[in-house]
């Protein structure tokens, strides 16, 4: 017998009920019922960060959460970042600039890390983002691109902060 | 318009990728897709008495178990890529294990079932029954089966030895990596019952060649498949080699006539994908009393694990024919035998044979110079190859083509390297932190590389109905952004910026001759081709524009998609009014002349091309912990001509990184029943950022490469080449020792150097 649970999840705003298996991680269920693959699997045992979404505000891997544990939360994922008609936010954009990313795989898991990071209105100088941004896995760009986009965004956000 | 070639235009793939839009092997599901669970060998040697499929089979969901039994016939991988004259096929992996197994994760079952879920669960109920054997894990333990027996080399080198004033030899063992792509391997197989044609997606690297030997064993036409290489999560030599997995789930979605999907999880990947670099190295060194290299001997041990895969023995062989380096050496005998244990499988991992190689006979060289009593560099500097003495031919074959070193200036390059370290102020930060008594060391390694193999590679060009310009190229995207290089390179034969351009890669049905990307020959073979073709639709456009203008060919240009009248801008037609003009039936076409505006064009070469470069780091070791942090890095590399230098940079960059892993973490062990000890990112380590330094670059473009148009020579790999020596250097450096033995340095090995250097130097007391 398969366990299954309604569940109501708010992802990226839109609220959604779904019948989910008890065991199933919240990266299935947000690839697979919600159709949002820009969430990747690299590990699937939380180490690598690539599932990394905000599960209420905060970082999760989430591999590591069943979709049933989100039942009523916030989740945000990589989606919910570019404007509607598609222009990339702040910090996509210094990815890019920064060449913070080559196959683009470990990126959404990034992208939220730092998202989350930014958030807490930090100090953004390059040891603490490193720092920070050591959670996840890069195997492509030696994480210097990465590093310089968070810092980049850092100082700008809080230039628009104090302005 | 500006020229593209050269510039640090921002990536064509960025946009998808950071929004999420990238699509990649698991993001392609059409409706009704099963999926596929690979039962693999929980034994790492042993006669398979049974695998009893009964219990799986009756879980609901399942849709089908298989073994070796159902397979069509007894079907072993080929080797795509052969060197030298052994026969190896007793050695090939079969696509399902049936009479023995021969390492831990060797497949023997495949589940098919409605969900992966399901899948998982009854991959569980497959019943194996092995009657378990001896295992064989080190290659010094013999007597190991020896695949083959490769030897290269030139010169007497007996008589270099025998005239030698100073004679030197270390030994140098390199672990067995890995490449570890963030995406684990993923295919997902589309089938048509109405025509059986196949759609696979994330077959990148070698699109074209896969299908060839999947057609092969389906005993199918090729042209009922169809390969679509997708969004890829790292390649670096490891994905997209044609595996078990590249058979079965085809033929799985054949036999239940449905689509397919499979992937596989990190601790699978980790048994299951090639392995690569375990190698043992005994070099030797001839000097005169100058210290100029006479000779040099190398024997090579090779762990290749336990069967042949489809780059047959290249990698050993590589190691062989790039192992002199860019030193000028009069005679050379190399040797390695190639030896099959119970372990993973071994292939290419970027930089393959280069960063073995290149880390022995570096700390080769580094021993010599505390025996002759010279600086490390000024030795090096009295051994590379000048200049004036290039192109420099070797004598003996590798990989089907002659070694010619073509152009370069090693020294200057050599020089500029350490120029940029002297203006870092490097050597006054190790003097420093040494008088504070940290145990900092400087290390240096120089290389040589290899990129642009050919034979050929093909692309098409078209003008579309907008006016856009269209690339079907055979170089696939792995994430070293080959869309964005191709496009500048074929946007400047239109005088158009690359928003102008679309590339599409690795599709088998639009460009049916692409030969992949490999061996950092994407940017060098693909590219040429690009513009090869990109070249001959442009004459043509200026041929029918200057017929729609009225005026002679000679006096248009093409510019700014449109083809305009010289020195009379107004004067012109867009892009998509020419291909207007180019279609049945219009009335600017001469009666015999195709429609449309199109070219393929197949670049071919004869001859690689050598990069070379050099690295230059400073690490520091924690005498207490054993525990070794890279503070400083620098990477000096002739890349021929940059058609991006960022994307060069970005190479580079990640390159060192990995060099970090495989110098200090990465590597896999097994314990004494061959079960493997690092199977989840636990245990196989790779560097995070807080392990990789910042890593300062000189990207030099003084000696464009001679073997093909574009002057480019390759960048995917000399961020890795000369890391492993160079960090093995510093380390040695700060332990006060000649050399490092073995790679990667754990901080138990730096414990054990330190106590050595402690009692060397007591000796020497
Ligand atoms: S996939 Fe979740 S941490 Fe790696
Ligand atoms: S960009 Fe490829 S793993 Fe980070």
């Amino acid at each position: 017998m398969i366990d299954r649970h309604l569940v109501t999840l708010t992802v990226n705003g839109r609220e959604h009920e779904l019948l989910l298996e008890s065991r199933k991680t919240l990266a299935d269920t947000l690839r697979e019922d919600l159709g949002l693959t820009g969430t990747h699997l690299g590990c699937e045992h939380g180490i690598c960060g690539a599932c990394t979404v905000l599960l209420d505000g905060e970082p999760v891997r989430a591999c590591l959460v069943f979709g049933v544990q989100a039942d009523g939360a916030e989740v945000r994922t990589v989606e919910s970042l570019a404007e509607e008609g598609g222009e990339l936010n702040d910090l996509q954009q210094s990815f890019s600039r920064n060449h913070g990313l080559q196959c683009g795989f470990c990126t959404p898991g990034f992208l939220m890390l730092a998202e989350a990071y930014l958030d807490t209105d930090p100090v953004g100088d390059a040891e603490e983002v490193r720092e920070v941004v050591s959670a996840n896995l890069c195997r492509c760009t030696g994480y210097q691109g990465i590093v310089d986009a968070v810092v980049e965004v850092a100082a700008a956000r809080k230039e628009q902060r104090q302005a | 318009m500006t020229e593209q070639i050269g510039l640090r235009a921002p990536r064509k793939e960025d946009h998808r990728l950071l929004v999420g839009d990238g699509r990649f092997g698991a993001d392609v599901r059409p409706s009704h897709t099963v999926h596929v669970r690979i039962v693999r060998s929980p034994i790492a040697h042993g006669v398979v008495r049974g695998v009893d499929t009964t219990e799986a089979k009756a879980v609901r969901g399942v849709v089908d178990v298989v073994t070796a039994a159902d397979l069509p016939s007894d079907l072993r991988i080929p080797v795509r890529l052969d060197v030298g004259e052994a026969d190896l096929s007793a050695y090939l992996q079969p696509v399902l294990a049936k009479e023995t197994v021969r390492y831990v994760g060797e497949p023997l079952a495949a589940v098919v079932a409605e969900s992966a879920y399901v899948a998982e669960d009854a991959a569980e109920l497959v019943d194996i029954d092995i009657d378990e054997r001896d295992v064989l894990l080190d290659v010094d333990d013999g007597p190991a089966l020896v695949a083959d027996t490769l030897r290269l080399g030139f010169g007497d080198v007996d008589a270099a030895f025998e005239a030698a004033a100073k004679v030197v030899s270390t030994d140098v063992s390199i672990g067995r990596h890995t490449a570890v792509p963030m995406e684990p391997r993923a295919l997902t197989v589309d089938y048509s019952p109405a025509t059986g044609a196949l759609d696979v997606f994330g077959a990148t690297k070698v699109p074209v060649f896969n299908r060839h030997v999947l057609a092969d064993l389906l005993g199918i036409d090729q042209n009922a498949i169809r390969m679509h290489a997708v969004d890829a999560g790292g390649g670096f030599g490891v994905r997209g080699e044609f595996y078990p997995e590249d058979f079965l789930i085809p033929w799985l979605a054949t036999r239940l006539r449905r689509p397919m999907a499979w992937v596989e999880d990190r601790a699978e990947h980790l048994v299951a994908v090639n392995h690569s670099r375990e190698q043992r190295h005994r070099v030797e060194a001839a000097f005169d009393s100058d210290g100029r290299l006479l000779g040099l001997r190398a024997d090579v041990r090779h762990d290749n694990g336990a069967y042949v895969r489809t780059h047959g023995v290249i990698v050993p062989e590589l190691t062989l024919a790039m192992l002199p380096g860019p030193y000028r050496v009069p005679a050379y005998a190399g040797r390695v035998r190639v030896m099959l244990t119970n372990k993973t499988p071994c292939g290419t991992y970027r930089a393959p044979g280069r960063f073995e190689g290149t880390t022995a006979r570096e700390q080769l060289f580094d021993k010599a110079a505390a025996e002759l009593g010279v600086d490390r560099v000024e030795l090096r500097r009295r051994n590379l190859l000048s200049p004036a003495e290039l192109p420099h031919t070797r004598a003996m074959n590798t990989l089907g083509t002659d070694v010619v070193l073509d152009a370069g200036d090693y020294p200057g390059l050599l020089d500029r390297a350490l120029a940029k370290v002297d203006d870092l102020e490097w050597r006054e930060l190790v003097r420093g932190a040494r008088a504070a008594g940290r145990r900092v060391g400087l290390g240096v390694s120089m290389f040589l590389e290899k990129s642009g193999l050919g034979p050929h590679d093909t692309a098409d060009v078209e003008i579309t109905s907008t006016g856009r310009i269209r690339v079907h190229s055979g170089g696939t995207s792995l994430g070293q952004g080959i869309e964005t290089v191709l496009a500048q390179i074929v946007a400047d034969e239109f005088g158009v910026d690359i928003d102008q351009v679309d590339v599409v890669n690795g599709d088998t049905l639009l460009q049916p001759y692409g030969t992949g990307s490999w061996a950092s020959r994407s940017t060098v073979v693909a590219g040429s081709a690009v513009r090869g073709a990109g070249r001959e639709v442009a004459a043509r456009m200026r041929d029918l524009g200057a017929r729609m203008l009225e005026v002679s060919p000679d006096d248009v240009e093409v510019t700014a998609a449109q083809v305009r009248v010289r020195g009379a801008a107004m004067n012109a037609v867009t892009f998509a009014d020419v291909w207007r003009a180019s279609q049945p039936g219009s009335t600017w076409l001469a009666a015999d002349e195709p429609a449309g505006l199109y070219a393929r064009h197949r670049f071919s070469v004869d001859h690689m091309t050598y990069p070379y470069g050099a690295h230059v780091c400073v690490a520091e070791i924690d005498p207490g912990t054993g525990g070794i942090e890279v503070l400083r890095y620098l990477v000096a590399y002739e890349v021929g001509r940059a058609v991006n230098p960022t994307l060069v940079e970005g190479q580079l960059r990640g390159g060192v990184a990995q060099g970090v892993g495989g110098a200090l973490l990465e590597r896999f062990s097994y314990d004494d029943a061959g079960q493997p000890q690092a199977t989840t990112f636990m245990d196989y380590l790779m560097p995070t950022a807080s392990e990789v330094p910042v890593v300062d670059l000189v990207v030099c473009e003084d000696a464009p490469a001679t073997t093909n148009p574009l002057g480019v020579r390759g960048a995917g790999e000399g961020g890795l080449t000369g890391a492993g020596a160079a960090i093995a250097s510093a380390v040695s450096d700060a332990l006060d020792l000649p050399s490092i033995g073995e790679l990667p340095i754990t901080p138990g090995a730096v414990i054990g150097y330190v106590r050595q250097a402690a009692s060397e130097s007591g000796n020497r007391q």
